[in-house]
């Protein structure tokens, strides 16, 4: 008698997860979406909280309504893994990523490449006389929207971090340890 | 061999206190202090130091195996049927790759256990060392956690946090690599103290429950409802006796027929009449009609297993659902279900029974009407042409085993290997109490069953331990008769002899055109032989007329027996689903009559 109307819509999600940050802890989680088949579309990870020791691991990934609960409900099984916090669904977030791109161009096409960095904001990290780095931060879709228009413009390398992401407003889903004070277990 | 920086022997016969134990001695005191009593294992270079201190001590009795992966299993088995950890100690490199096995069916039935690994010296981590291994790498995915022990000060809390890694929640393997230099080298007993993970368990543990709405709600749909069923597995097993004991009295007071999984057979008596008998591919013709027929399904402790489920889209189509589990992950996995149960089974029975109170049991007189005439097409019924010269069906020969298995009034525990004699010793094989039936369920490791024996006869010295096996599975592990043999292992070992790895056989026959593409046990050995060749005792049936003799003399002696049943070669277990179809396109066998059934045309078409 459940609903299996909806079932079937594949939907994005950004999943955060706060992870002791011990040998082998990523491979836990990359290995629990391979094992699993479940998508990884990006992953960032980074220390966020060094006296507890932890990372958190930002994934990009999609699959449908039920995927998604598993791909949470198997993430809160990992031993290391502190929280897990599925951002798309909790209201409001950021979600930003930084690329960085190289342009091999010269004459009329550097220009205009130039011209297009600075409409989207992108700063010139490295210029030579025939190239030039841009360090360009925003949502996903911008920086694809960047690499779109560069394309035809001398586009020959680029770099991305994947998306970091944190919710909009005071909520915080797993607190971390700034202050000694603070200190949890 | 092996590095041979070992401590020198004069360290150790130096009186022993907590300044001056190494590794390997921290290791076996805490284990101690956990109430571990015996390790199945194997020795090698990497764990010479745990065998060392071993030899010291005589709090933990060490079971030596003959190959890994059956340590594995007879410690899944001792598990299973004491409700303790099982503890598995192991060399590195082949000694944790042979391992992998036991450890992934641990994982697939949820069952604890701990696996210590040797490992290569820390320093020569990653240099390709002899008998390096990258085993928390392999073994990440076949445990439900691991840990490489890299400073002596983490040995002792590592090793309480695994066994609580292993027991909470939903149980499983946990493995602990052991680099040689931990064990050789100076460790702290440092005194028990949770770890902050297992801290954090406790918390998760605790918040754990279902939420009394949720058991309001099932209890008004328990009260409602006209085609009630419980669907029961192996987490009511994992819960412990009690929970078995629940199920029984809330069955009783709601008068809702039952059914079983393979994982929870034991946890209801199979010989009640309110019980249906196991669901899924080679269920009870009634457990599976009254799965797909039933307006209230309450899943207790399972995992909708695709093979329970048959094709998901037509399981149990008109069935308002209820799904009671320990892990959430499992809940809404395979079949969208309308009220989740988080937390133990156990608790959650207990909550229901709270919640039903003194509720008259509700008049289901209809569905169980309906449920009589799936009943009557008997589904597992057989007929035994009896003159003493006919061949034996392997059906008969469980029956009888388990007859006579009853006159002799015997706590009986029983372990299977994997494919047909499985099948046929769950449907025909039957249990009033829960621990006494060890099997490979998720995995279907060939070759479980005799390790398991052995598991279970170290637990249960004194109870009767029969692996009902195949001749091909048997053969996977048949090292352990070794094992058998130098701890004076009263194991029956009961071998459905039908020359064929017979559910591959099966498969051929029903879905490749019987070509019978290697599955034919060629060259097999006499078992009666091999049985003395390894100073047990060997016996053969090879026609109606010697079974009851054959299965009396075995029950009756006091050592290992194996018991060579040779059995029809053709015969299929019946009734099965067909991978893919529902449950109501069940295939009858020779012996029944599928009009009476009411089963599809369509279904019997399927195959």
């Amino acid at each position: 008698m459940s609903d299996t109307a909806s079932t079937d819509i594949i939907q994005n999600s950004v999943i955060s997860v706060l992870i002791e940050n011990e040998s082998g802890a990523l491979a836990r989680v990359v290995g629990l979406f391979s094992g699993r088949g479940y998508n990884i579309s990006s992953l960032t990870v980074a220390q966020v909280d060094e006296r507890q020791g932890l990372s958190r691991i930002t994934v990009l990934t999609s699959g449908t309504p039920m995927v998604i609960q598993q791909i949470k409900a198997q993430l809160k099984r990992l031993v290391p893994v502190h929280a897990v916090s599925d951002l798309t669904e909790e209201g409001a977030f950021v979600g930003r990523e930084l690329a960085l791109v190289k342009i091999v161009s010269s004459g009329e096409d550097r220009t205009e490449a130039l011209r297009i960095a600075e409409s989207f904001r992108a700063r010139r990290v490295d210029s030579t006389a025939t190239s030039f780095v841009f360090e360009l931060t925003g949502a996903p879709e911008k920086i694809d929207a960047f690499i779109e228009l560069m394309r035809n413009l001398g586009l020959a390398d680029i770099s991305r971090t994947g998306i970091a992401a944190i919710a909009r407003g005071p909520e915080v889903f797993a607190p971390l340890v700034f202050h000694p004070s603070e200190e949890t277990v | 061999m092996t590095d041979l920086a070992a401590p020198k022997a004069d360290e150790h016969t130096k009186e022993l206190n907590t300044e001056t134990l190494n590794g390997a001695e921290v290791l076996l005191r805490v284990l101690s202090e956990l109430g571990v009593e015996v390790v199945f294992g194997y020795p090698g270079g990497a764990v010479l130091p745990i065998y060392d201190a071993l030899f010291k001590q005589d709090h933990i009795r060490h079971i030596l195996v003959r190959h890994e992966q059956a340590a594995v299993h007879a410690a899944e088995a001792y598990a299973r049927s004491t409700g303790k950890t099982g503890v598995v100690l192991v060399t590195s490199g082949p000694g944790a790759t042979n391992a992998v096995t036991g450890l992934v069916d641990a994982l697939m039935d949820s069952i604890p256990l701990v696996c210590l690994s040797g490992q290569v010296p820390t320093k020569l981590i990653g240099n390709d060392a002899f008998q390096e291994a990258d085993t928390t790498g392999i073994t990440r995915p076949a445990t439900k956690h691991n840990y490489l022990v890299r400073t002596p000060e983490t040995l002792a809390p590592t090793v309480r946090e695994a066994f609580a890694v292993a027991q909470g929640g939903r149980p499983g393997p946990v493995l602990i690599d052991l680099p040689k230099d931990i064990t050789v080298g100076k460790a702290p007993l440092a005194p028990a103290m949770p770890t902050p993970a297992m801290k954090r368990l406790q918390k998760v543990a605790a918040q754990n429950r279902p939420t009394q709405d949720a058991i309001a709600r099932t209890l008004e749909a328990m009260k409602t409802a006209k085609k009630p069923l419980f669907y029961t597995g192996g987490g009511i097993i994992n819960s412990g006796p009690h929970a078995a004991e629940l199920l029984r009295t809330l069955a009783r007071k709601t008068g809702f027929p039952v059914t079983s999984t393979l994982m929870g057979l034991g946890a209801f008596p199979s010989p009640d009449p309110q019980f249906l008998g196991m669901l899924g591919m080679h269920g009870a013709v009634e457990a599976n009609m009254a799965t797909h027929g039933c307006d209230l399904l309450i899943a207790l402790g399972v995992r909708f297993d695709d093979r329970v489920t048959g094709r998901v889209d037509a399981f149990s189509p008109n069935s308002f659902k209820v799904h009671a589990d320990i892990d959430p992950s499992q809940i809404d996995k395979i079949i969208p279900v309308d009220i989740r149960l988080e937390g133990d089974v156990g608790e959650t029975l207990e909550a229901l029974l709270a919640g039903w109170g003194e509720t008259e049991t509700p008049d289901l007189t209809p569905w169980w009407n309906q449920i009589a005439s799936w009943r009557s097409v008997d589904g597992f019924g057989f007929t035994q042409d009896m003159a003493p010269e006919a061949v034996i069906r392997p059906q008969y020969a469980i029956q009888r085993l388990y007859e006579l298995v009853k006159e002799s009034g015997r706590d009986t525990f029983v372990s299977t290997e994997v494919g047909q004699h499985q099948m046929w010793a769950a449907q025909h094989f039957q249990f009033d109490k829960p621990n006494r039936w060890l099997t490979s369920g998720g995995l279907g490791t060939m070759g479980y069953g005799l390790p398991a024996a052995v598991g279970a006869q170290v637990a249960h010295p004194d109870a009767l331990v029969i692996d009902i096996a195949g001749e091909a599975s048997t053969l996977m592990n048949i090292q352990e008769l070794g094992t058998i043999a130098q701890y004076r292992l009263p194991v029956k070992i009961f071998i459905l002899n039908n020359r064929y790895m017979g559910m591959v056989r099966q498969w051929q026959e029903l879905l490749h055109g019987s070509r019978y593409s290697q599955s034919y046990s060629e060259a097999l050995p006499d078992f009666v032989k091999l049985a003395e060749s390894f100073h047990g005792t060997g016996m053969r049936a090879t026609n109606v007329g010697e079974l009851d003799k054959v299965i009396r003399d075995m029950l009756a002696h006091d050592g290992p027996v194996i018991a060579d049943i040779c059995v029809a070669e053709g015969e299929n277990c019946y009734p099965m689903i067909p991978s893919g179809a529902a449950h109501n396109q069940m295939l009858l066998g020779p012996d029944q009559d599928s009009a009476a059934a009411g089963l599809t045309e369509e279904g019997m078409m399927l195959v």
